[in-house]
């Protein structure tokens, strides 16, 4: 992908704020929850991305952050009366510490043996979760979670939530955007590289890799808080193997180290089984054959895709010179 | 805890164990040429068992047949999951082909779902006979099957690898896939034989459990995870570890449930796996890897 | 105002009544949630085919307020978050008139609080009690709660001088929920419980559990969950030459349980259970009888699966709207609610329903019966 000029960037960043606000006016009044799950989705996949798409580790486990949060935050608001921000609050530091707390030890495993580790954790906080009865509410759920308030008013309608939801999912974006292109990017995207390097370079990696765990973690937590506060309810099966390897595939589906395609992944698999109600029954194989052919034809992830489909939109607005160049390529992309 | 007791717990842990260690087994066969994990690994297992309960139901095939024939069908589907899709997009990073394994998992047990319903299944065991009394424990016959085939599994297994020519190249395209195709290896024949072996030992596994531990189109997910546990802990491509780690993490569980808590059982085992594995990041049995991206 | 509304709805109806065969008029639209597909679906997929069963049925007799019905069905595949978005489905495209499902006290609980805000009747499929204590106005469930099982269960071991019980549930939703029930009411039947252990719902072997039972002092043990784990431990149990009674949840009345267990492994194993395990059993003059023979024979027939009561709770979903709707003369989501509140001795397949604005699942304790399994089949006891 080319560099992102600050212009660019910007542009972007107002094309995505337009976004926002529109979507709720141009879909029917249905998609709202629809869309604020997947904002839930694109906080959750965006941090993972700094992780595996940028520092190039994966885990696993993502959802025990998601679910820790959602956890702690619901609990201390329903059964200890907090208020919701400090819940909230008390969420997202508790899924961070977690993080810097199992992500000294996990992070010196490599590859595969890294994947297993983080999933192995996050098996463990699923089992908590279930059977740790007395605090969890265990299999059944965990009920009567109050919705988001703050500032002496609680945010009860959906649209409220929707711009709440979605506002912090820009906020993170503008602050994962400017990570990714400091010093620290280019030091994690030297990681992703080769680690020895990297150190080679003087780069301290343990300390890097810790860093950017723990904050895809605090997006984890953010996400889970969030969530917890919408549903009103939570249940460990939310928050289980297979959560964490759907998070995972919105990033990889979407396009690594894009937040562009965190957000594309996690929108577009959370919106597709929406459009395949249609096809009940013979939807899962749908989905299943759209990973695999996504993953097929566009290497780069949907936001690759994207990218790809805009510069041929731009060159064919260029006149015919142009366009006559561009015909051909098109013909034997689409075969 | 009577002695009997803990002799209990140790007879189910090796029963569940040679489980997760036969689901282990397909792991490294892709893997050792692959380098991949391949997340439909579980869903081969199911397949093995499903297909032997509906090659009778529906076949009215008897089970010495039923199951040969499901052991077939499901290396078949190996193979072609290797020409469909992994063949076609070699070469791409790691992360992108787990994902397609992961699509090929969905795929094949949405479909496992709809052509066989949701509801779980028996199969009959392969010998008659009540359950064997050992000093106060009890073990069933068909036990002493899966006991057996894994064993001889992982020694067909280790004696490929080790002794044959075929083996000892799909070990190489491992290590370096360019380095293997210009010593003149097929690398593509490679992968699919791998996929087909690790379908085959899938397969075979999800038969010789079913009557055990039944099955039904969902089984697959839980035994790909404690498969890949298994491996993991044995140390990745050493087919021998991944039955030794799926020996451990059994018992771990069983003597877990048994003696300190049943509803944290598999965390026992998972911190138990932790904590060896930041011991030994390379696993129980593996070779210290260097740094290979 | 309110004469001409009259007015008009009189003359509406009138032209229904007369112009109803040409002009058809807009169906009733019920919306439904169940987990067809994920860990739930051995829920959702007969209660799905049974709502579809009776939704042609309904019709085919002529419809309500001579309206035909639609059931709008969406898979939650067993999952809160995805019933949160189906809900908002039924309620802002479909425009639905009342809600059956969803089959899992989880989804139940997330899109309570949504029928609620919608002012939209919803009739809950799923066990817990939680969903209609504290009774909220617009949510109803039709499954026999769990602590009617338990009461059952320990009434009859306590007749059979059972004092010391051991408990083993699946760790899901439903083993959970039961296991609460077993601990909080054994006090009240003089029960002690001497182990308390749990299995994972796809764990595939129970022997350590059980080991570790049979050196306990129990006299007999409580298992709850739905297949496969509960067909595990009968077999596990068979395996460890156990000999104590073996009592299960009503989670395992059906055929499917003993094809699974192995018709020895069940044999003597007691349960709680709804009539319909038992229809050919029940008397003559039960008023169940007839229901229960016509919703077997005609489930066992179209999906050639056995029936189970699961997929009575969606019947009686149905049936206790298509009731309330008949009674209250009108689709509206309100009018349905309050005529469905107002239902009395209306006997469905669970048992005999009787709403009123402090109970909101309307059974009681007649709705089991306890069976025992003999030679393959169930046997109702008295």
């Amino acid at each position: 992908m080319s560099s992102i000029g600050s212009k660019g960037a910007l542009a972007g960043l107002a094309a995505f704020a337009a976004a926002i606000v529109l979507a709720p006016f141009l879909l029917p009044d249905y998609y709202q929850s629809v869309l604020i799950v997947a904002g839930f989705f694109a906080i959750l996949s965006m941090g993972l991305n700094l992780l595996l798409g940028y520092a190039g580790q994966i885990s696993l486990g993502h959802a025990a952050f998601y679910g820790l949060s959602a956890y702690a935050s619901g609990i201390l608001t329903a059964t200890y009366h907090w208020p919701v921000p400090a819940g909230v609050a008390a969420g997202v530091l508790l899924s961070g510490v977690t993080a810097a707390l199992i992500g000294i030890p996990t992070l010196k495993l490599k590859g595969h043996y890294l994947a297993m580790g983080t999933l192995g954790f996050g098996v463990i906080v699923y089992i908590v979760l279930n059977e740790a009865v007395g605090l969890t509410a265990g299999p059944s759920g965990f009920t009567g979670i109050p919705r988001l308030s703050a500032f002496g008013r609680t945010f009860t309608s959906d649209r409220e939530y929707y711009f709440i939801v979605w506002g912090i999912a820009f906020l993170l974006f503008v602050l994962a955007q400017n990570l990714v292109h400091s010093r620290m990017g280019r030091a994690l995207r030297a990681i992703h590289t080769s680690e020895s390097a990297a150190s080679v370079l003087g780069i301290d990696v343990p300390r890097y890799k810790a860093f950017v765990f723990v904050l895809s973690a605090v997006y984890a937590g953010i996400a889970g808080a969030l969530y917890a506060h919408f549903v009103t309810f939570v249940s460990p099966g939310s928050f289980s193997f297979n959560a964490s390897v759907q998070i995972v595939t919105m990033v990889v589906l979407g396009g690594m180290a894009s937040l562009w395609g965190a957000l594309a992944g996690a929108v577009f698999l959370t919106v597709l089984p929406e459009w395949l109600r249609a096809i009940e029954n013979y939807d899962i194989l749908i989905y299943g054959a759209i990973l695999i052919l996504t993953m097929r034809f566009l290497p780069g992830g949907l936001a690759e895709g994207a990218c790809r489909l805009l510069s041929r939109v731009r060159r064919l607005f260029r006149g015919k010179k142009a366009d006559a160049a561009v015909l051909p390529d098109a013909g034997r992309e689409d075969a | 805890m009577p002695f009997s007791s803990l002799l209990q717990f140790f007879v189910s842990g090796v029963t569940v164990g040679a489980t997760y260690g036969l689901t282990a087994l397909g792991f490294t066969m892709i893997y050792n040429t692959t380098g991949i994990i391949n997340f439909a690994q579980g869903e081969f297992v199911m397949l093995g068992g499903m297909l032997a309960v509906f090659s009778m139901t529906w076949g009215g095939l008897p089970l010495p047949a039923a199951v040969p024939l499901a052991v077939l069908l499901v290396t078949a589907i190996g193979v072609a999951v290797d020409r469909l899709t992994i063949r076609p997009m070699r070469g791409r990073p790691p992360v992108t082909l787990v994902i397609v394994t992961i699509g090929i998992s969905i795929l094949l047990r949405g479909g496992a779902m709809l052509v066989f319903g949701k509801d779980t299944h028996s199969l009959p065991p392969f010998s008659e006979g009540a359950a064997i009394p050992i000093a106060g424990a009890s073990l069933l016959p068909q036990t002493l099957w899966v006991v057996g085939i894994t064993i001889a599994v992982v020694a067909a297994m280790k004696m490929f690898f080790d002794r044959t020519i075929t083996g000892k190249a799909m070990l190489a395209c491992a290590c370096d896939r360019r380095a293997a195709s210009l010593m003149g290896i097929n690398v593509d024949v490679m992968v699919t034989l791998s996929f087909a072996f690790s379908a085959l030992v899938g397969a075979l596994g999800g038969v010789i459990l079913a009557p055990i531990t039944l099955t039904a189109y969902d089984v697959g997910v839980l035994l790909g995870i404690k498969g890949f546990a298994a491996c993991i802990l044995g140390g990745l491509g050493n087919p021998f570890g991944a039955v030794a780690g799926g020996l451990i993490i059994g018992v771990l569980e069983s003597m877990g449930a048994g003696i300190l808590s049943s509803g944290y059982k598999d965390a026992i085992a998972f911190v138990i796996l932790l904590a060896l594995l930041f011991l030994r990041p390379s696993g129980l049995f593996g070779k210290a890897s260097a740094d290979r991206v | 105002m309110r004469g001409i509304r009259k007015v008009m709805a009189a003359l509406l109806g009138t032209a229904l009544l007369t112009g109803g065969a040409a002009f058809a008029a807009e169906p009733i639209r019920i919306g439904a949630i169940f987990s067809v597909t994920g860990p739930a679906a051995f829920l959702g997929e007969p209660e799905r085919n049974t709502a579809r069963m009776l939704e042609e049925e309904i019709n085919r007799q002529g419809g309500l307020l001579g309206r035909k019905i639609e059931l709008v069905v969406y898979d939650d595949e067993s999952d809160p978050t995805k019933a949160v978005i189906a809900v908002d489905r039924l309620l802002k495209k479909d425009k639905v008139s009342a809600i059956i499902g969803p089959s899992t006290t989880g989804s139940t609980m997330a899109i309570a609080p949504k029928a609620e805000e919608a002012k939209v009747p919803l009739v809950s499929c799923a066990a817990a009690i939680d969903i209609v204590s504290p009774v909220r106005k617009f949510v109803f469930k039709t499954p026999q709660s769990d602590v009617l099982a338990v009461r059952q269960i320990y009434r009859h071991a306590k007749k059979a001088g059972i004092r010391k019980m051991a408990i083993l549930t699946a760790s899901d939703a439903f083993g959970a929920a039961g296991r609460k029930e077993l601990k909080e009411l054994a006090g009240k039947f003089d029960m002690m419980i001497v182990a308390d252990e749990v299995f994972g719902p796809k764990d595939t072997d129970m022997n350590a559990q059980l080991a570790k039972i049979k050196g306990t002092p129990a006299q007999a043990i409580v298992c709850w969950g739905t297949n496969p784990g509960p067909a595990v431990v009968a077999r596990n149990r068979t395996q460890l030459g156990i000999a104590m009674p073996l009592y299960m949840s009503h989670g395992v009345a059906s055929n499917k349980f003993i094809e699974l267990a192995g018709k020895e492994n069940a044999e003597g194993i007691l349960l709680p259970a709804g009539r319909l395990i038992v229809d050919e059993q029940v008397a003559a003059k039960h008023p169940q009888k007839k229901l229960l023979a016509k919703y077997a024979g005609d489930y066992e027939k179209r999906f050639k699966a056995p029936v189970s009561s699961f997929g009575g709770y969606a019947y009686d979903a149905l049936s206790l709207l298509a009731h309330a709707i008949k009674a209250g003369k009108s689709a509206e989501p309100a009018a349905v609610r309050d005529a469905l509140e107002k239902t009395r001795g209306f006997w469905a397949t669970t048992g005999e329903f009787t709403f009123t604005p402090a109970d909101h699942n309307g059974l009681t304790e007649e709705a089991f019966v306890m069976v025992r399994i003999t030679k393959g089949g169930w046997e109702m006891l008295k």
